[in-house]
């Protein structure tokens, strides 16, 4: 089995799974995302791939960046063909028609097709305990189809279908807690991860993979196109997401063991939110004091939400 | 509200169509090209006092759509292919449960995700078809900017007049393209409303039709007691597994769009007159079918069009007085041939040349004319 490649000086050396030329927009950061996760690769890796900025722009014809096998499916089912794919396998092993001993499937998503539409799908997968690590990369809307709000949209966000102006502040609900809910159903592995903090993400991806049954990693991915935000800013988007609460580290384990991980860990406390929406164009609104109430109760939420995951991960 | 004027995309004239058609609800979720539409009722349904609600799939933005048209509201959604197909089932119950609902389907290429950015005409046969069991459906072919506004209110008055689902074909280029779109004053357009239940509440059938094979609808919270299902039901809304309710049932349901198809069905009949070559056309490659025809009509070939406004229910009558007219039909369609069968069959012995093209760009004039000079050369 290959290692993991963690240190700069082995990232060097590994095989990319993503090449250069693929036509994701500046600053994106899911390709980032996907040669991450490429580091962690342990061999023979099959992608499933819903549709999504990824997909389209990874894959334009005739090229694709993939270096590795990939299938791209409908918009809500890469679970569920992960899970034939796995199956499959596993025959063709028994049988002797594999010359792999193992492969390990992979399946992705955005958070369109993962908050949303393809819940049900990875809800089904996890049930079944099909051993594939499902990976959302989370760029907080419907950024393909020209940023529509998601399930995975914060509070306070501006879309195309949650409008800010006067009556409206953006997108009033919450952002589902998919990381949470996966970890409800009580599989081996779940992880939070952002392309900052990359050697968290390789491991926790690479433990992902050594898991016997389902994973989830949820990586928070920065979109200069939707959030409009600086090209520049994408990676330290990333760990000022972690600093303000938005996206907190942390593992489940069998969906009972929760432990924060360094980086959120050694916070001593978050950073303001409002540090996070002065670098998005998205959040610009809120700026106007008529939504001062509103942004109380975003900070009340995260913070809320921040000290329940902290006495989770037992850190009172 | 007075007389409009704006140079606007298809999408946006289809919404605008919807609100003047008194639409007050709208389920959506994100789909190239139908994306426009949902983005502008998102603007206008807190406007005009209606909700725009986005789901988590097109499975619950039409089911969504059920539900809402059941309180009263004139209700819609819009997608395209892939969500059409994730709607199926639901608009086989919005047949069964005779819910009045507008689908507008931006039509891309297909199938699968093919290709979302361009247009083609690959999902005529899908709202007859899509569904199981037996239904009749109505589906109508804008082919201008002004024509989605105008048929989308037409289609809101079908749906509420035959308490039935009612399609909006359009190609991802009529959904996309800017023209000029007028808005008439609200009192200039004629507007439909389904027929309500009426007298005693005990006395009430929900599913007994007038004599139009409508039945009165009551709405849910109404001092009416009633039961829907998408299971077979008597007059009464119950299930049943009997032969012949199960017959007279989806007879019925059938039965209100067959014997109505003169009302509803809709064409364009262009410089038919003297015709020896008549083209079929929809949508888009209807507009470069005109410019052919002129074109042609220049060289001196009598051709002339007929334009479906209206797929569903198809245009039997009119296809077949075209078939005995003119020595040859020409059908051009954005697919590998769909309505071309059912021109076809309706046609013979009249021989029907298919002129295919299942790809983003339409027909060009130039294409169509040189196939009007061959076909009359023969």
């Amino acid at each position: 089995m290959e290692k993991a490649a963690v240190s700069i000086k082995d990232m060097l050396k590994k095989d990319q799974i993503l090449s250069a030329g693929h036509r994701m927009c500046a600053g994106c950061a899911a390709p980032t995302i996907v040669k991450l996760m490429g580091m962690a690769l342990r061999g023979p890796t099959i992608v499933c791939e819903n549709t999504g900025c990824l997909e389209v722009a990874t894959t334009i014809y005739p090229y694709t960046a993939w270096e590795i096998p990939w299938i791209h499916v409908a918009f809500e089912n890469a679970a569920a063909v992960a899970s034939g794919v796995v199956e499959a396998m596993d025959v063709m092993r028994e049988k002797g028609r594999s010359e792999d001993e193992h492969v390990d499937v992979i399946a992705i998503g955005g958070d369109g097709s993962s908050f949303d539409i393809g819940f049900g799908a990875i809800s089904g997968m996890l049930e079944r305990g099909h051993d594939i690590v499902y990976m959302v990369y989370d760029n907080g809307a419907y950024q393909n189809t020209g940023i529509q709000r998601s399930g995975a949209t914060l509070p306070g966000q501006e879309t195309t279908t949650s409008w800010a102006g006067k009556v409206e502040p953006g997108k009033r609900q919450r952002k589902k807690p998919l990381a949470e809910i996966v970890a409800a159903h009580k599989i081996p592995y779940v992880a939070t991860v952002d392309p900052y903090h990359y050697r968290d993400f390789i491991k926790k991806f690479r433990k992902a993979l050594e898991v016997e049954g389902p994973a989830f990693i949820h990586a928070f991915s920065p979109c200069p196109r939707g959030w409009r935000s600086q090209t520049g800013k994408s990676i330290e988007l990333s760990k000022l997401a972690v600093e303000t609460g938005i996206h907190p580290l942390f593992e489940v384990i069998d969906g009972e063991e929760w432990i924060m991980s360094s980086p959120s860990k050694n916070l001593k406390e978050l950073k303001p939110l409002d540090e996070y929406w002065a670098t998005q164009g998205q959040f610009r609104h809120l700026k106007d004091p008529k939504w001062d109430d509103f942004k109380k109760q975003i900070r009340d939420q995260v913070s809320h939400d921040w000290e329940l995951l902290r006495k989770r991960c037992g850190l009172e | 509200m007075p007389e409009r004027v704006m140079f606007t995309m298809g999408d946006i004239a289809c919404a605008e169509g919807a609100l003047s058609a008194g639409c007050k609800y709208f389920g959506g979720y994100p789909i190239t090209p139908a994306t426009e539409i949902a983005e502008w009722m998102s603007i206008r349904m807190p406007e005009v006092g209606g909700a725009y609600v986005q789901y988590e799939d097109e499975i619950a933005s039409i089911t969504s759509v059920i539900g809402a048209s059941w309180t009263g509201a004139k209700s819609m959604t819009a997608t395209s292919g892939p969500g059409v197909s994730l709607m199926l089932e639901a608009i086989g119950l919005a047949v069964m449960t005779e819910t009045p609902l507008v689908l507008v389907n931006i039509m891309r290429g297909g199938p699968s995700t093919g290709q979302p950015t361009k247009g083609q005409q690959g999902d005529v046969m899908q709202p007859k078809w899509g569904s199981h069991g037996d239904y009749q459906i109505i589906a109508l072919t804008p082919a201008s900017v002004q024509e989605m506004f105008d048929q989308t209110v037409q289609a809101f008055n079908l749906s509420e007049k035959y308490r039935t689902p009612v399609f909006v074909l359009a190609d991802e280029t009529v959904g996309h393209m800017r023209e000029r779109l007028v808005i008439p004053a609200k009192k200039d357009l004629k507007l439909e409303y389904r027929k309500l239940a009426s007298g005693p509440p005990e006395d009430y059938l929900p599913f007994k039709p007038g004599d139009d094979l409508v039945p009165p609808m009551a709405l849910l919270g109404s001092k009416y007691q009633f039961y829907a299902t998408g299971l077979t039901h008597d007059e009464r809304g119950y299930p049943s597994d009997k032969e012949h309710v199960q017959i007279e049932l989806i007879t019925r349901l059938n039965n209100k769009i067959i014997h109505n198809a003169d009302k509803i069905i809709d064409v364009e009949e262009f410089m038919l007159d003297d015709a020896k070559i008549g083209v079929i056309a929809y949508g888009t490659p209807s507009r470069s079918a005109k410019k052919a025809i002129k074109d042609a009509r220049d060289e001196g070939i009598k051709v002339g069009m007929l334009r479906f406004k209206t797929v569903w229910p198809f245009p039997e009558e009119q296809v077949a007085r075209l078939a005995s007219q003119v020595d040859h039909i020409i059908v051009a369609e954005q697919n590998l041939g769909q309505m071309y069968y059912m021109v076809k069959a309706e046609a013979a012995p009249t021989p029907v040349h298919l002129m295919a093209k299942p790809a983003g760009m339409p027909q060009l004039p130039n294409e169509i004319l040189d196939k009007v000079r061959e076909i009359n050369s023969l």
